[in-house]
Protein backbone atom coordinates (compact mmCIF):
# COMPACT_ATOMS: atom_id res chain seq x y z
CA UNK A 1 0.00 0.00 0.00
CA UNK A 2 2.76 2.21 0.56
CA UNK A 3 4.04 1.95 -2.91
CA UNK A 4 0.35 3.14 -3.99
CA UNK A 5 1.01 6.15 -1.85
CA UNK A 6 4.65 6.83 -2.70
CA UNK A 7 3.91 6.43 -6.18
CA UNK A 8 0.32 8.27 -6.46
CA UNK A 9 1.63 10.31 -9.65
CA UNK A 10 2.45 7.86 -11.45
CA UNK A 11 -0.76 5.78 -10.71
CA UNK A 12 -2.61 8.73 -11.23
CA UNK A 13 -1.85 8.98 -14.51
CA UNK A 14 -1.93 5.98 -15.56
CA UNK A 15 -5.65 5.97 -13.92
CA UNK A 16 -5.86 9.05 -16.35
CA UNK A 17 -5.04 7.36 -19.00
CA UNK A 18 -7.03 4.18 -18.49
CA UNK A 19 -10.17 7.11 -18.44
CA UNK A 20 -9.15 8.28 -21.89
CA UNK A 21 -9.19 4.61 -23.27
CA UNK A 22 -12.25 4.24 -21.88
CA UNK A 23 -14.18 7.78 -22.66
CA UNK A 24 -12.61 7.90 -26.34
CA UNK A 25 -13.41 4.19 -27.18
CA UNK A 26 -16.66 4.23 -25.50
CA UNK A 27 -18.11 7.13 -27.61
CA UNK A 28 -16.50 5.62 -31.18
CA UNK A 29 -17.86 2.33 -30.26
CA UNK A 30 -21.13 3.90 -29.39
CA UNK A 31 -21.26 5.49 -32.85
CA UNK A 32 -20.18 2.63 -35.16
CA UNK A 33 -21.64 0.38 -33.11
CA UNK A 34 -25.33 2.17 -33.41
CA UNK A 35 -24.91 2.50 -37.49
CA UNK A 36 -24.52 -1.19 -37.09
CA UNK A 37 -27.68 -1.96 -35.24
CA UNK A 38 -29.21 0.60 -37.36
CA UNK A 39 -28.35 -1.70 -40.15
CA UNK A 40 -29.25 -4.77 -38.42
CA UNK A 41 -32.81 -3.74 -38.12
CA UNK A 42 -33.19 -1.43 -41.49
CA UNK A 43 -36.05 -3.40 -44.13
CA UNK A 44 -32.76 -3.58 -46.19
CA UNK A 45 -31.73 -7.06 -46.82
CA UNK A 46 -27.90 -6.45 -47.71
CA UNK A 47 -27.73 -4.22 -44.60
CA UNK A 48 -29.43 -6.74 -42.45
CA UNK A 49 -26.92 -9.60 -43.38
CA UNK A 50 -23.67 -6.78 -42.82
CA UNK A 51 -24.40 -5.84 -39.71
CA UNK A 52 -25.23 -9.49 -38.56
CA UNK A 53 -21.85 -10.73 -39.86
CA UNK A 54 -19.92 -7.96 -37.87
CA UNK A 55 -21.62 -8.80 -34.74
CA UNK A 56 -20.48 -12.69 -35.29
CA UNK A 57 -17.10 -12.14 -36.37
CA UNK A 58 -15.96 -9.52 -33.96
CA UNK A 59 -17.75 -10.63 -30.93
CA UNK A 60 -16.04 -14.19 -31.31
CA UNK A 61 -12.37 -12.78 -31.65
CA UNK A 62 -10.50 -12.54 -28.63
CA UNK A 63 -9.72 -9.34 -27.86
CA UNK A 64 -5.88 -9.81 -27.53
CA UNK A 65 -6.16 -11.11 -31.32
CA UNK A 66 -8.00 -7.78 -32.65
CA UNK A 67 -5.50 -6.35 -30.43
CA UNK A 68 -2.57 -8.20 -32.64
CA UNK A 69 -4.23 -7.31 -35.94
CA UNK A 70 -4.43 -3.25 -34.99
CA UNK A 71 -0.93 -2.62 -33.16
CA UNK A 72 1.49 -5.34 -35.25
CA UNK A 73 -0.78 -5.66 -38.32
CA UNK A 74 -1.35 -2.15 -39.63
CA UNK A 75 2.49 -1.43 -39.21
CA UNK A 76 2.46 -3.52 -41.99
CA UNK A 77 -0.06 -2.27 -44.41
CA UNK A 78 2.59 1.26 -44.09
CA UNK A 79 -0.36 2.52 -41.67
CA UNK A 80 1.38 4.00 -38.48
CA UNK A 81 -0.46 5.65 -35.75
CA UNK A 82 0.70 5.84 -32.21
CA UNK A 83 0.27 3.24 -29.56
CA UNK A 84 -2.46 4.79 -27.76
CA UNK A 85 -4.50 5.27 -31.26
CA UNK A 86 -3.89 1.85 -32.51
CA UNK A 87 -5.64 0.32 -28.64
CA UNK A 88 -8.74 2.92 -29.05
CA UNK A 89 -9.12 1.66 -32.54
CA UNK A 90 -8.85 -2.17 -31.53
CA UNK A 91 -11.04 -1.13 -28.46
CA UNK A 92 -13.49 0.66 -30.45
CA UNK A 93 -14.13 -2.07 -33.61
CA UNK A 94 -14.47 -4.38 -30.75
CA UNK A 95 -16.72 -2.89 -28.64
CA UNK A 96 -18.99 -1.95 -31.29
CA UNK A 97 -20.44 -5.13 -31.57
CA UNK A 98 -21.32 -5.09 -28.06
CA UNK A 99 -23.12 -1.56 -28.38
CA UNK A 100 -24.76 -3.21 -31.65
CA UNK A 101 -26.22 -5.58 -29.73
CA UNK A 102 -27.32 -3.86 -26.74
CA UNK A 103 -28.75 -1.44 -29.08
CA UNK A 104 -30.62 -3.92 -31.03
CA UNK A 105 -32.22 -5.79 -27.55
CA UNK A 106 -33.09 -2.62 -26.29
CA UNK A 107 -35.43 -1.94 -29.42
CA UNK A 108 -36.41 -5.15 -29.55
CA UNK A 109 -38.05 -5.08 -26.02
CA UNK A 110 -40.54 -1.98 -27.62
CA UNK A 111 -43.70 -4.39 -28.02
CA UNK A 112 -45.41 -4.62 -31.62
CA UNK A 113 -48.75 -3.97 -29.84
CA UNK A 114 -47.06 -0.32 -29.29
CA UNK A 115 -46.79 0.65 -33.17
CA UNK A 116 -49.57 -0.93 -34.50
CA UNK A 117 -51.66 1.12 -31.46
CA UNK A 118 -50.06 4.26 -32.40
CA UNK A 119 -50.93 3.56 -36.63
CA UNK A 120 -54.30 2.98 -35.19
CA UNK A 121 -54.77 5.74 -33.53
CA UNK A 122 -53.86 7.75 -37.05
CA UNK A 123 -50.09 8.66 -36.27
CA UNK A 124 -47.84 8.94 -39.36
CA UNK A 125 -44.47 6.93 -39.56
CA UNK A 126 -42.34 9.66 -38.44
CA UNK A 127 -44.74 10.19 -35.09
CA UNK A 128 -44.94 6.84 -34.54
CA UNK A 129 -40.94 6.20 -34.94
CA UNK A 130 -40.30 9.57 -33.11
CA UNK A 131 -43.14 9.86 -29.83
CA UNK A 132 -43.77 6.01 -29.66
CA UNK A 133 -41.01 3.39 -30.38
CA UNK A 134 -37.72 5.53 -29.93
CA UNK A 135 -38.28 7.10 -26.54
CA UNK A 136 -39.10 3.42 -25.26
CA UNK A 137 -36.09 1.83 -26.81
CA UNK A 138 -33.57 4.67 -25.36
CA UNK A 139 -35.04 3.45 -22.07
CA UNK A 140 -34.67 0.43 -22.24
CA UNK A 141 -31.04 0.17 -24.12
CA UNK A 142 -29.49 2.06 -20.80
CA UNK A 143 -28.84 -1.20 -19.01
CA UNK A 144 -27.09 -3.54 -21.49
CA UNK A 145 -25.81 -0.64 -22.83
CA UNK A 146 -24.20 0.35 -19.50
CA UNK A 147 -23.10 -3.21 -18.63
CA UNK A 148 -20.77 -3.10 -22.20
CA UNK A 149 -18.92 -0.05 -21.21
CA UNK A 150 -18.25 -1.63 -17.94
CA UNK A 151 -16.79 -4.49 -20.09
CA UNK A 152 -14.92 -2.12 -22.11
CA UNK A 153 -13.41 -0.11 -18.74
CA UNK A 154 -12.07 -3.46 -17.89
CA UNK A 155 -10.60 -4.30 -21.48
CA UNK A 156 -8.78 -1.09 -21.44
CA UNK A 157 -6.58 -3.13 -19.43
CA UNK A 158 -5.28 -5.75 -22.73
CA UNK A 159 -3.56 -2.19 -23.89
CA UNK A 160 -1.05 -2.99 -21.43
CA UNK A 161 0.34 -5.74 -23.24
CA UNK A 162 0.43 -3.54 -26.36
CA UNK A 163 2.47 -0.11 -25.35
CA UNK A 164 0.44 2.12 -23.52
CA UNK A 165 0.87 2.94 -19.84
CA UNK A 166 -2.48 2.80 -18.19
CA UNK A 167 -3.17 1.54 -14.60
CA UNK A 168 -2.70 -2.39 -15.45
CA UNK A 169 0.72 -1.44 -17.17
CA UNK A 170 1.57 0.36 -14.13
CA UNK A 171 0.51 -2.37 -11.66
CA UNK A 172 2.86 -4.83 -13.13
CA UNK A 173 5.63 -2.43 -13.73
CA UNK A 174 5.89 -1.24 -10.03
CA UNK A 175 5.26 -4.93 -8.76
CA UNK A 176 8.32 -5.89 -10.54
CA UNK A 177 10.21 -2.98 -9.27
CA UNK A 178 8.77 -3.32 -5.50
CA UNK A 179 9.15 -6.97 -4.91
CA UNK A 180 8.06 -6.54 -1.33
CA UNK A 181 4.50 -5.24 -2.63
CA UNK A 182 1.86 -7.57 -2.67
CA UNK A 183 -1.83 -7.82 -2.11
CA UNK A 184 -2.47 -4.84 -1.04
CA UNK A 185 -1.52 -2.76 -4.30
CA UNK A 186 -3.41 -5.31 -6.00
CA UNK A 187 -6.50 -4.39 -4.10
CA UNK A 188 -5.49 -1.00 -3.91
CA UNK A 189 -5.31 -0.62 -7.68
CA UNK A 190 -8.02 -3.01 -8.17
CA UNK A 191 -10.41 -0.63 -6.87
CA UNK A 192 -9.35 2.03 -8.67
CA UNK A 193 -11.31 -0.39 -11.71
CA UNK A 194 -14.38 -1.13 -9.06
CA UNK A 195 -14.74 3.05 -8.64
CA UNK A 196 -15.02 2.96 -12.37
CA UNK A 197 -18.09 0.32 -12.04
CA UNK A 198 -19.46 1.85 -9.74
CA UNK A 199 -19.72 5.06 -10.75
CA UNK A 200 -21.03 3.77 -14.21
CA UNK A 201 -23.60 1.60 -12.95
CA UNK A 202 -24.62 4.29 -10.55
CA UNK A 203 -25.04 6.72 -13.56
CA UNK A 204 -26.94 4.25 -15.42
CA UNK A 205 -29.27 3.62 -12.29
CA UNK A 206 -30.12 7.75 -11.90
CA UNK A 207 -31.40 7.32 -15.93
CA UNK A 208 -32.98 4.38 -15.53
CA UNK A 209 -35.20 6.03 -12.64
CA UNK A 210 -35.45 9.36 -14.15
CA UNK A 211 -36.92 8.12 -17.56
CA UNK A 212 -39.03 5.37 -16.08
CA UNK A 213 -42.24 5.12 -17.48
CA UNK A 214 -45.06 3.17 -16.50
CA UNK A 215 -45.72 0.45 -18.76
CA UNK B 1 -39.35 -8.13 -42.69
CA UNK B 2 -41.94 -7.01 -40.09
CA UNK B 3 -40.87 -5.19 -37.66
CA UNK B 4 -42.22 -2.56 -35.23
CA UNK B 5 -39.81 0.21 -36.52
CA UNK B 6 -41.16 0.01 -39.96
CA UNK B 7 -44.59 -0.23 -41.89
CA UNK B 8 -44.94 -3.15 -43.81
CA UNK B 9 -43.22 -1.84 -47.59
CA UNK B 10 -45.35 -1.30 -50.41
CA UNK B 11 -44.10 -1.30 -54.09
CA UNK B 12 -42.54 1.85 -54.27
CA UNK B 13 -40.28 1.13 -50.92
CA UNK B 14 -39.72 -1.78 -51.75
CA UNK B 15 -38.07 -0.43 -55.06
CA UNK B 16 -36.51 2.45 -52.68
CA UNK B 17 -35.28 -0.74 -50.47
CA UNK B 18 -33.28 -2.20 -53.21
CA UNK B 19 -31.66 0.94 -54.35
CA UNK B 20 -30.09 1.29 -50.91
CA UNK B 21 -29.04 -2.27 -51.01
CA UNK B 22 -27.34 -1.83 -54.00
CA UNK B 23 -25.32 1.35 -52.57
CA UNK B 24 -24.64 -0.65 -49.66
CA UNK B 25 -22.55 -3.46 -51.24
CA UNK B 26 -21.11 -1.07 -53.44
CA UNK B 27 -19.63 1.01 -50.73
CA UNK B 28 -19.04 -2.58 -48.97
CA UNK B 29 -17.32 -3.81 -52.17
CA UNK B 30 -15.15 -0.39 -52.04
CA UNK B 31 -13.92 -0.94 -49.13
CA UNK B 32 -13.24 -4.26 -49.50
CA UNK B 33 -11.13 -3.38 -52.62
CA UNK B 34 -9.55 -0.82 -50.48
CA UNK B 35 -8.17 -3.05 -48.06
CA UNK B 36 -7.42 -5.78 -50.59
CA UNK B 37 -4.95 -3.18 -52.46
CA UNK B 38 -3.14 -2.03 -49.84
CA UNK B 39 -2.28 -5.65 -48.84
CA UNK B 40 -1.21 -5.86 -52.43
CA UNK B 41 0.83 -3.16 -52.42
CA UNK B 42 2.47 -4.40 -49.33
CA UNK B 43 2.96 -7.93 -50.71
CA UNK B 44 0.69 -9.05 -47.97
CA UNK B 45 -0.70 -11.96 -50.64
CA UNK B 46 2.91 -13.27 -51.12
CA UNK B 47 2.87 -17.06 -50.53
CA UNK B 48 5.90 -16.20 -48.44
CA UNK B 49 3.71 -14.68 -45.44
CA UNK B 50 1.57 -17.36 -45.82
CA UNK B 51 4.09 -20.37 -45.77
CA UNK B 52 3.78 -21.30 -41.85
CA UNK B 53 0.11 -21.68 -42.32
CA UNK B 54 0.46 -24.26 -44.65
CA UNK B 55 3.82 -26.27 -43.07
CA UNK B 56 3.12 -29.46 -41.18
CA UNK B 57 5.06 -28.73 -38.59
CA UNK B 58 3.67 -25.25 -37.93
CA UNK B 59 0.27 -26.28 -38.23
CA UNK B 60 0.85 -28.86 -35.41
CA UNK B 61 2.35 -26.25 -33.01
CA UNK B 62 -1.04 -24.33 -33.51
CA UNK B 63 -3.07 -27.58 -32.90
CA UNK B 64 -1.52 -28.69 -29.62
CA UNK B 65 -1.64 -24.60 -28.63
CA UNK B 66 -5.57 -25.34 -29.30
CA UNK B 67 -5.52 -28.23 -27.40
CA UNK B 68 -4.12 -26.25 -24.12
CA UNK B 69 -6.66 -23.38 -24.56
CA UNK B 70 -9.59 -25.87 -24.44
CA UNK B 71 -7.73 -27.54 -21.65
CA UNK B 72 -7.34 -23.74 -20.37
CA UNK B 73 -11.44 -23.16 -21.07
CA UNK B 74 -12.57 -26.43 -19.98
CA UNK B 75 -10.64 -26.39 -16.00
CA UNK B 76 -11.34 -22.76 -15.52
CA UNK B 77 -15.48 -23.29 -16.49
CA UNK B 78 -15.83 -26.75 -14.30
CA UNK B 79 -14.39 -24.68 -11.25
CA UNK B 80 -15.91 -21.29 -11.91
CA UNK B 81 -19.07 -23.73 -11.81
CA UNK B 82 -18.33 -24.69 -8.62
CA UNK B 83 -17.11 -21.38 -7.26
CA UNK B 84 -20.08 -19.18 -8.80
CA UNK B 85 -22.36 -22.04 -7.26
CA UNK B 86 -20.76 -21.58 -3.74
CA UNK B 87 -20.82 -17.81 -3.87
CA UNK B 88 -24.09 -17.45 -5.28
CA UNK B 89 -25.65 -19.98 -2.29
CA UNK B 90 -23.70 -17.29 -0.30
CA UNK B 91 -25.12 -14.26 -1.40
CA UNK B 92 -28.80 -16.09 -0.41
CA UNK B 93 -28.00 -17.22 2.60
CA UNK B 94 -29.52 -16.07 6.21
CA UNK B 95 -26.18 -14.66 7.86
CA UNK B 96 -24.98 -11.54 7.34
CA UNK B 97 -21.29 -12.78 8.18
CA UNK B 98 -21.66 -15.08 5.04
CA UNK B 99 -23.72 -12.98 2.60
CA UNK B 100 -21.17 -9.64 2.77
CA UNK B 101 -18.19 -11.44 2.67
CA UNK B 102 -19.24 -13.12 -1.00
CA UNK B 103 -20.77 -10.27 -1.94
CA UNK B 104 -17.39 -8.26 -1.59
CA UNK B 105 -15.48 -10.81 -3.29
CA UNK B 106 -18.16 -11.40 -6.38
CA UNK B 107 -18.44 -7.65 -6.82
CA UNK B 108 -14.50 -7.01 -6.34
CA UNK B 109 -13.51 -9.91 -9.18
CA UNK B 110 -16.20 -9.30 -11.22
CA UNK B 111 -15.04 -5.57 -11.17
CA UNK B 112 -11.13 -6.11 -11.89
CA UNK B 113 -9.86 -7.20 -14.64
CA UNK B 114 -8.65 -10.96 -15.95
CA UNK B 115 -5.47 -9.25 -17.60
CA UNK B 116 -3.93 -7.27 -13.90
CA UNK B 117 -5.05 -10.79 -11.86
CA UNK B 118 -2.71 -12.45 -14.62
CA UNK B 119 0.00 -9.71 -14.04
CA UNK B 120 -0.13 -10.07 -10.41
CA UNK B 121 -0.60 -13.84 -9.71
CA UNK B 122 2.37 -14.29 -12.38
CA UNK B 123 4.65 -12.02 -10.89
CA UNK B 124 4.21 -12.62 -7.16
CA UNK B 125 3.38 -16.37 -7.34
CA UNK B 126 4.23 -17.51 -10.89
CA UNK B 127 7.14 -19.99 -9.60
CA UNK B 128 5.06 -21.84 -6.65
CA UNK B 129 1.81 -22.08 -9.06
CA UNK B 130 3.57 -22.54 -12.69
CA UNK B 131 2.07 -20.36 -15.28
CA UNK B 132 -1.13 -22.96 -16.63
CA UNK B 133 -2.57 -22.31 -12.63
CA UNK B 134 -2.11 -18.54 -12.80
CA UNK B 135 -4.20 -18.44 -15.86
CA UNK B 136 -6.86 -20.83 -14.65
CA UNK B 137 -7.08 -19.14 -11.69
CA UNK B 138 -7.53 -15.75 -12.44
CA UNK B 139 -9.99 -17.29 -15.25
CA UNK B 140 -12.12 -19.14 -12.38
CA UNK B 141 -12.21 -16.26 -9.98
CA UNK B 142 -13.49 -13.79 -12.84
CA UNK B 143 -16.22 -16.40 -14.82
CA UNK B 144 -17.03 -17.71 -11.43
CA UNK B 145 -17.79 -14.62 -10.13
CA UNK B 146 -19.99 -13.88 -13.17
CA UNK B 147 -21.89 -17.18 -12.98
CA UNK B 148 -22.29 -16.46 -9.03
CA UNK B 149 -24.82 -13.66 -10.35
CA UNK B 150 -25.80 -15.65 -12.86
CA UNK B 151 -26.95 -18.43 -10.69
CA UNK B 152 -28.02 -16.22 -7.87
CA UNK B 153 -30.25 -14.83 -11.12
CA UNK B 154 -31.30 -17.99 -11.52
CA UNK B 155 -32.28 -19.19 -7.96
CA UNK B 156 -34.51 -16.46 -7.34
CA UNK B 157 -35.85 -16.88 -10.75
CA UNK B 158 -37.57 -20.02 -9.53
CA UNK B 159 -41.09 -18.77 -8.54
CA UNK B 160 -42.07 -17.70 -4.54
CA UNK B 161 -44.64 -20.10 -4.97
CA UNK B 162 -41.96 -23.57 -4.92
CA UNK B 163 -40.43 -21.64 -1.89
CA UNK B 164 -43.57 -22.03 -0.07
CA UNK B 165 -44.61 -24.95 -0.76
CA UNK B 166 -41.27 -26.35 0.14
CA UNK B 167 -41.31 -24.99 3.35
CA UNK B 168 -44.97 -25.78 4.00
CA UNK B 169 -43.94 -29.21 3.57
CA UNK B 170 -41.81 -29.02 6.39
CA UNK B 171 -38.09 -28.63 4.39
CA UNK B 172 -34.98 -26.71 5.80
CA UNK B 173 -33.48 -24.23 4.18
CA UNK B 174 -30.45 -26.36 2.87
CA UNK B 175 -33.01 -28.99 1.50
CA UNK B 176 -35.19 -26.40 0.02
CA UNK B 177 -31.97 -24.64 -2.21
CA UNK B 178 -30.83 -28.27 -2.94
CA UNK B 179 -34.08 -30.73 -3.57
CA UNK B 180 -36.04 -27.42 -4.68
CA UNK B 181 -34.14 -24.22 -6.18
CA UNK B 182 -31.07 -24.87 -7.39
CA UNK B 183 -31.92 -28.14 -9.42
CA UNK B 184 -34.83 -25.75 -11.38
CA UNK B 185 -32.11 -23.15 -11.60
CA UNK B 186 -29.23 -25.08 -13.41
CA UNK B 187 -31.64 -26.06 -16.25
CA UNK B 188 -32.28 -22.39 -16.65
CA UNK B 189 -28.73 -21.54 -16.23
CA UNK B 190 -27.04 -24.01 -18.68
CA UNK B 191 -27.49 -21.42 -21.96
CA UNK B 192 -25.35 -18.88 -19.15
CA UNK B 193 -22.93 -21.36 -18.83
CA UNK B 194 -22.34 -22.64 -22.70
CA UNK B 195 -22.05 -18.83 -23.31
CA UNK B 196 -18.97 -17.63 -20.39
CA UNK B 197 -17.38 -20.86 -21.99
CA UNK B 198 -17.27 -18.83 -25.32
CA UNK B 199 -15.87 -15.85 -22.88
CA UNK B 200 -13.44 -18.46 -21.05
CA UNK B 201 -11.96 -19.43 -24.31
CA UNK B 202 -11.45 -15.87 -24.83
CA UNK B 203 -9.96 -14.69 -22.69
CA UNK B 204 -7.52 -17.66 -22.39
CA UNK B 205 -5.96 -15.11 -25.03
CA UNK B 206 -4.29 -13.45 -21.97
CA UNK B 207 -2.23 -15.69 -21.22
CA UNK B 208 -0.23 -14.61 -24.37
CA UNK B 209 0.87 -11.75 -21.73
CA UNK B 210 2.65 -14.70 -19.63
CA UNK B 211 3.32 -16.21 -22.46
CA UNK B 212 2.13 -19.72 -22.23
CA UNK B 213 1.91 -22.75 -24.14
CA UNK B 214 -1.50 -21.71 -25.75
CA UNK B 215 -2.66 -21.06 -29.04
CA UNK B 216 -2.34 -17.55 -28.88
CA UNK B 217 1.21 -17.83 -27.26
CA UNK B 218 2.38 -19.93 -30.04
CA UNK B 219 1.37 -17.64 -32.94
CA UNK B 220 2.72 -14.97 -31.31
CA UNK B 221 5.57 -16.63 -31.54
CA UNK B 222 5.27 -17.59 -35.15
CA UNK B 223 4.69 -14.19 -36.29
CA UNK B 224 8.01 -12.78 -34.07
CA UNK B 225 9.97 -15.42 -36.35
CA UNK B 226 8.09 -15.14 -39.67
CA UNK B 227 7.16 -11.25 -39.60
CA UNK B 228 3.89 -12.40 -40.79
CA UNK B 229 1.42 -10.23 -38.09
CA UNK B 230 -1.64 -10.36 -40.47
CA UNK B 231 -1.77 -13.36 -41.13
CA UNK B 232 -1.21 -14.75 -37.97
CA UNK B 233 -3.49 -12.71 -36.53
CA UNK B 234 -6.25 -13.79 -39.29
CA UNK B 235 -5.81 -17.15 -39.08
CA UNK B 236 -5.90 -17.38 -34.78
CA UNK B 237 -9.14 -14.91 -35.47
CA UNK B 238 -10.81 -17.50 -37.66
CA UNK B 239 -10.42 -20.72 -35.45
CA UNK B 240 -11.55 -19.14 -32.45
CA UNK B 241 -14.74 -17.66 -34.46
CA UNK B 242 -15.39 -20.99 -36.03
CA UNK B 243 -15.44 -22.53 -32.46
CA UNK B 244 -17.52 -19.95 -30.93
CA UNK B 245 -19.77 -19.28 -33.04
CA UNK B 246 -20.66 -23.42 -32.65
CA UNK B 247 -20.66 -22.66 -29.09
CA UNK B 248 -22.69 -20.17 -29.11
CA UNK B 249 -25.23 -21.92 -31.40
CA UNK B 250 -25.22 -24.39 -29.12
CA UNK B 251 -26.27 -21.78 -26.38
CA UNK B 252 -29.42 -20.64 -28.00
CA UNK B 253 -30.21 -24.51 -29.58
CA UNK B 254 -29.97 -25.36 -25.46
CA UNK B 255 -32.19 -22.71 -24.27
CA UNK B 256 -35.08 -23.94 -26.91
CA UNK B 257 -34.47 -27.33 -25.61
CA UNK B 258 -34.70 -26.38 -21.90
CA UNK B 259 -38.08 -24.17 -22.55
CA UNK B 260 -39.50 -26.87 -24.48
CA UNK B 261 -38.77 -29.18 -22.06
CA UNK B 262 -40.92 -28.03 -19.28
CA UNK B 263 -38.28 -28.92 -16.55
CA UNK B 264 -38.48 -25.76 -15.02
CA UNK B 265 -40.56 -23.14 -13.77
CA UNK B 266 -38.20 -20.69 -13.77
CA UNK B 267 -37.89 -17.96 -16.08
CA UNK B 268 -34.69 -16.11 -17.12
CA UNK B 269 -33.87 -13.86 -20.01
CA UNK B 270 -32.91 -15.63 -23.20
CA UNK B 271 -28.93 -15.11 -23.70
CA UNK B 272 -29.53 -14.38 -27.41
CA UNK B 273 -31.23 -11.15 -26.15
CA UNK B 274 -28.50 -10.75 -23.56
CA UNK B 275 -25.79 -10.80 -26.06
CA UNK B 276 -24.20 -13.66 -26.32
CA UNK B 277 -20.97 -14.76 -24.80
CA UNK B 278 -19.90 -11.28 -24.25
CA UNK B 279 -17.40 -10.26 -21.32
CA UNK B 280 -19.63 -7.64 -21.19
CA UNK B 281 -22.46 -9.48 -20.54
CA UNK B 282 -20.53 -9.89 -17.37
CA UNK B 283 -23.18 -12.11 -17.25
CA UNK B 284 -24.99 -9.51 -14.70
CA UNK B 285 -28.19 -10.57 -13.79
CA UNK B 286 -29.89 -9.07 -17.06
CA UNK B 287 -32.42 -6.99 -17.36
CA UNK B 288 -29.96 -7.43 -20.41
CA UNK B 289 -25.69 -8.41 -20.32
Amino acid sequence: MDVLIDERDLFLKAFWETIQLLGISAVVATVIGTLLAAMRVAPVPVMNAIGTSYVNLVRNTPLVVMFLLVVFGLPELDIQFSYFVKANIALSVYTAAFVCEAVRSGINTVAAGQAEAARSVGMTFTQTLGTVVLPQAFRAVVPPLTSVYIALAKNTSVAAGFGVTELTAELSAQLNNHPAAGIWLFVGVGLAYVLIVAVLSTGSHLLERRWAVAR
Amino acid sequence: MSNVLFDVPGPRARVRHRIYGAITLLVLAGLVGLVAWRFQQQDQFAYDEWEPFVTPAIVMDLFEGLLVTLEIAAVSIALAIVFGMVFAVGRLSDHWFVRWPCFVVVEFFRAVPVLMMIFFLSIKYASDLGKFWVIVIALVLYNGSVLAEVFRAGILAVPRGQSEAGYSIGLRKTQLMTLVLIPQAVATMLPAIISQCVVALKDSALAFVIPYEEIVSIGNRIRNEFHDTLQTALVLATVFIIINYSLSRLAIWTERRVARRGRTSAKMPSVADVGLGDQSIGGAPPPQN
